[in-house]
């Protein structure tokens, strides 16, 4: 379905097995939480990615999400809330050979950490960030999240939530990430398939994995899972091919002015009506256009909504570097004492 | 003269009027930030400096980038004190104020003394000048001034007279040649040579050589005017200064001293060293001064905000990159989450806090010492951190050193407390020869055997810094509670209360690293003046003084603020009183009288300004005398 195209840096025998990456600790998320199934497919992904062990890093915040390193027998760091975009920043420009993930979620990024990650988004970082999006916080047991709907009643919102939600997807593209996909924790064929996507592109990668929270907010994903309504309620993207969608494959989507629409086909209406989906598109609006898709009355885009190549903070930082050694020679500090108007004193 | 060494005045005659010789001037520039009075106080001192003498300088500029012409809060000034000996501030009182409006004049006549000369460009004193800097009435000629050697120099149209042949520049930009008149004049009155300023513009205006001729032109002016009008009749000669250890020298404010340091400790330890950081006055000049070194693998990050900056800074000191950040005060308040974090990974990275007047927003342009216990105890829990303060601009380059040697040695963020006074003043800097620094030694752990990401060497306790990368050390680390050697997330009773012991003590342990305390005068006696940051250079004027007047006072001037040098009980405990003088209300006095069985005799002053030599010496007179305050 999705093509993945493996141009990392290889460094080790490919050997590497799922259990390689299974940490000795024990797995604390409660029993049917989302998180085991995107831990397993990403323990299963990294070793086909062609980047040793040693080289991959996860950083977190905090949130039940954010405790993933602690899983992956990989570097990691367990930071502070809303942080790990800032602290996963600083490490690949320091370490710009480490492939650094980040594990965030719907309260952690986009809620107190909403400024860090639009700005690592914009900067185009070289690092990959999975948002698990559940619309609750979990850890702090229950309150209303920055993806809650509207009328979503919480322990923090008894009446139903007033506040209007974030798009994750339309955050991201408005920050103009390079690379923006949404999947699913229970789908777990087009899960790792994206994983390995956004482990292969330069710049950041931002991935929305809708994810169940078993205590809080069990219901949340229902019309996504469900397999009686998910095919209606969900479009696939596939590069180069039509919008179609349905169980049945008997719907699609299509243009009517600068509106999307649903069309049932037939009748006149065919395949070649429809909007084809090119991921590689350099201006935005059509990406924002697919995110901004949301049921009940289109279904939801899953895929990778924009995948285009732009050079990455860290390739501009090491080219600069590399400039200034070539300009002015490595750095010699006695010159750069002398950098100054400067006298001398004879003894 | 106001500096506190008392000044050798005698006559000199020379042709062109009758010289004067004095060891030390003070001289005062002050203009609309617009008029380029920093410029001109830089361009004076690094003639003096070129001349021979000692310099410090102190400028002092709005926190407005332009606020409206010729008012008061619009105004920037430039003071230089140049000497034939060794200067310790930028000086009292001004003996020279060149005041190029109105408001600079109402602005800084309390500051002069009586005798002081007065340089007005009496063509800036217009009625609605003069309506701007809240004068009713001129006060040129007036008693307001009496007493003063007021001299009404037509800046301007002298100025406008030099250029009238001058082509291709507007009546507009020809005024604001205004200051090189006004430095060439200085430069009269001083026996200062054109040469150094001259180059200055041919190379600063090297594609408009229009503009660096008409400056030149002025220049010249403004010296033939003193020459030629024989309006002045005091000219003063500073010779050089005689006892200097001989070398190279430049000039060097603190933040620029932190550059050179930081990418030294760097280069010394063969590290790329990362520098994350979000602007903010007065610490931005950091930012802008490493961002310019990427051939020494110097790399920047200007974060979107402070937590940002504090937190890159943790991921390349994770990633084993020589880390530092910078801010002041408010910045600092947000950037303490992230310094908990760090000292919880027992990561090393440097953390400059740039003091400046608070809370809140306060006072950006103006210097102070109020974030002290900030710095110590402004965090949640637990949270011990090494603290080092340079006691002056220069010393900012050792200092930075220092820091990322604590931080190396002992896995540990350090602070590093410079303020708003070091780092915009200047003195001279004897450049060392860079292979005289000692190198800094970094181990990064690459043996798997035994490894545990908590394990600790026995004398620092220091854990190993093994860096992503090194094959089979895949560790997590993070901020929950922990079990000590394994470094595994606990929530027991025992590991927490264990881990908030060992990270003390590691602390505490830095104090076997640190070179004795330093003192000046008696080694025991009546009074230790016990000071730290940038008082320096007034503590130290100021004792050297009293001790000259036969006064038994002793410094010691505190480069560790924590853990504090294990010899301080010992000198404490020598001098029947102890004074310690802070721009604050007494922080590092609650610390000393928290710690040690004296009580303290603060001296505070939280103006925005630093301590004048005589504040410090008035008090300490005071405090000797036979009616003085007993400890």
């Amino acid at each position: 379905m999705i093509e993945a195209v493996v141009d990392a840096p290889v460094t080790v025998d490919n050997k590497l097995t799922r259990k390689d990456f299974v940490s000795d600790q024990e797995v604390r998320w409660c029993p049917g939480c989302g998180d085991y199934a995107i831990l397993a497919q990403m323990q299963k992904v990294l070793p086909e990615i062609g980047v040793a062990r040693e080289q991959i890093v996860f950083v977190s915040g905090i949130g039940c999400s954010s405790r993933f390193p602690y899983y992956m027998n990989t570097y990691g760091l367990h930071s502070i809330h809303g942080r790990a975009p800032t602290l996963a920043s600083g490490l690949k420009a320091a370490n710009p050979d480490l492939s650094v993930w980040v594990v965030t979620g719907d309260g952690d990024g986009l809620s107190i950490g909403g400024n860090h990650l639009i700005h690592c988004l914009r900067r185009n970082m070289d690092v990959k960030i999975i948002l698990f999006n559940n619309r609750i916080y979990g850890l702090t047991k229950g309150q209303y999240s920055p993806t809650s709907l509207p009328g979503h009643r919480t322990k923090s919102s008894p009446l139903g939530s007033i506040d209007y939600p974030l798009n994750a997807l339309s955050v991201a593209i408005g920050a103009e990430a390079t690379f923006v996909a949404r999947t699913q924790d229970t789908n777990t064929k087009h899960l790792s398939e994206v994983l390995r996507r956004a482990a292969a592109h330069r710049g950041t990668a931002f991935v929305e994995v809708y994810q169940n929270c078993v205590v809080y907010n069990p219901t949340a994903w229902d019309h996504t899972t469900d397999p009686e309504v998910r095919d209606d309620n969900i479009v696939f993207l596939e590069e180069g091919e039509p919008l179609v969608f349905g169980k049945d494959a008997d719907k699609g989507i299509r243009m009517n002015g600068q509106e999307p629409e649903v069309v049932e086909l037939g009748n006149g209406v065919s395949r070649d009506d429809l909007i084809v989906h090119r991921e590689g598109m350099k201006n935005t609006a059509y990406a924002y256009m697919l995110s901004r898709m949301e049921d009940p009355e289109m279904p939801l885009p899953f895929g990778i909504l924009r995948c285009v190549d732009r050079p990455s903070y860290n390739q501009l930082l090491t080219s600069q570097i590399e400039a200034a050694v070539e300009e002015s020679g490595s750095g010699d500090l006695a010159a750069l004492y002398s950098s100054a108007d400067t006298w001398s004193v004879e003894s | 003269m106001t500096d506190a060494t008392p000044s050798d005045s005698k006559q000199a005659s020379e042709h062109g009027g009758n010289i004067r010789e004095q060891s030390s001037v003070v001289i005062r520039f002050s203009g609309d930030s617009g008029d380029g009075m920093q410029l001109t106080g830089d361009q004076f001192t690094n003639t003096s400096a070129v001349f021979g003498n000692d310099v410090s300088t102190f400028p002092d500029f709005p926190a407005e980038i332009r606020a409206p012409a010729g008012t008061i809060p619009g105004l920037s000034g430039f003071q230089v004190n140049f000497s034939s000996n060794e200067l310790y501030t930028s000086g009292d009182t001004p003996d020279v104020l060149v005041a190029m409006n109105p408001a600079a004049l109402k602005a800084n006549l309390e500051d002069l003394e009586r005798g002081a000369v007065i340089i007005v460009n009496v063509d800036a004193f217009t009625k609605n000048n003069l309506r701007k800097a809240g004068y009713t009435e001129t006060p040129l000629g007036k008693d307001g001034l009496r007493g003063f050697e007021v001299h009404e120099v037509p800046l301007t149209s002298m100025t406008r007279a030099a250029l009238e042949d001058a082509e291709g520049l507007t009546t507009a930009q020809k005024d604001l040649c205004k200051n090189a008149f006004a430095l060439g004049l200085a430069f009269w009155m001083f026996e200062r040579p054109l040469e150094t300023t001259i180059k200055f513009y041919e190379e600063k205006f090297a594609k408009r050589p229009q503009v660096a001729s008409a400056n030149t032109k002025v220049l010249k002016a403004g010296y033939y005017y003193g020459e030629n009008t024989e309006a002045l009749q005091s000219r003063v000669r500073v010779p050089s200064r005689l006892a200097v250890t001989p070398g190279i020298y430049r000039r060097l404010t603190g933040n620029e001293a932190l550059v050179l340091g930081l990418v030294t400790a760097a280069q010394k330890a063969k590290r790329p060293l990362f520098y994350g950081s979000y602007p903010i006055t007065p610490a931005s000049p950091i930012l802008e001064g490493l961002s310019a070194l990427k051939h020494f693998d110097v790399r920047t990050f200007q974060a979107e905000d402070e937590i940002s900056a504090i937190g890159s800074v943790i991921g390349a000191s994770f990633g084993g990159a020589f880390s530092a950040t910078a801010s002041s005060g408010p910045g600092i308040a947000l950037k303490s989450e992230g310094i908990n974090l760090a000292i919880v990974l027992e990561l090393p990275m440097v953390i400059i806090n740039v003091q400046r007047g608070g809370p809140s927003t306060g006072l950006p342009t103006k210097t102070e010492q109020a974030d002290l216990l900030e710095v110590l105890f402004g965090r949640n829990g637990e949270s011990p951190v090494p603290v080092v303060a340079p006691a002056t601009s220069a010393e900012c380059f050792d200092m930075a050193i220092e820091a990322f040697r604590i931080a190396v040695r002992h896995m540990t963020p350090v602070y590093l407390l410079s303020d708003g006074y070091l780092a915009n003043n200047s003195e001279p800097w004897r450049i060392p020869d860079p292979d005289d620094i000692d190198p800094i030694e970094v181990t990064n752990r690459v043996d798997p055997e035994g490894y545990q990401p908590y394990m600790r060497d026995p004398h620092t306790l220091a854990r190993p810094w093994v860096i992503p990368g090194t094959p089979g050390m895949e560790h997590r680390i993070g901020g929950l509670g922990k079990r000590d050697h394994s470094g595994e997330v606990s929530y027991s009773p025992k590991d927490h209360e264990e881990m908030v012991l060992r990270r003390a003590e590691k602390v505490a342990r830095v104090a076997d690293f640190m070179p004795p305390t330093t003192l000046t005068g008696p080694a025991q006696g009546e009074l230790l003046v016990l000071g730290w940051g940038g008082t320096y250079g007034a503590i130290a004027a100021a004792s050297d003084e009293a001790r000259k007047e036969g006064l038994s006072v002793a410094t010691a001037h505190l480069r560790y603020l924590n853990p504090f040098p294990k010899d301080l009980g010992n000198i404490l405990g020598r001098y029947r009183q102890v004074l310690v003088p802070e721009l604050n209300l007494g922080q590092l006095s609650m610390l000393i009288q928290a710690r040690y069985p004296v009580r303290v005799i603060p001296l505070n002053k939280v103006q925005g300004q630093p301590f004048t030599i005589r504040e410090v010496l008035e008090k300490i007179r005071t405090v000797l005398s036979p009616q003085g305050t007993t400890a």
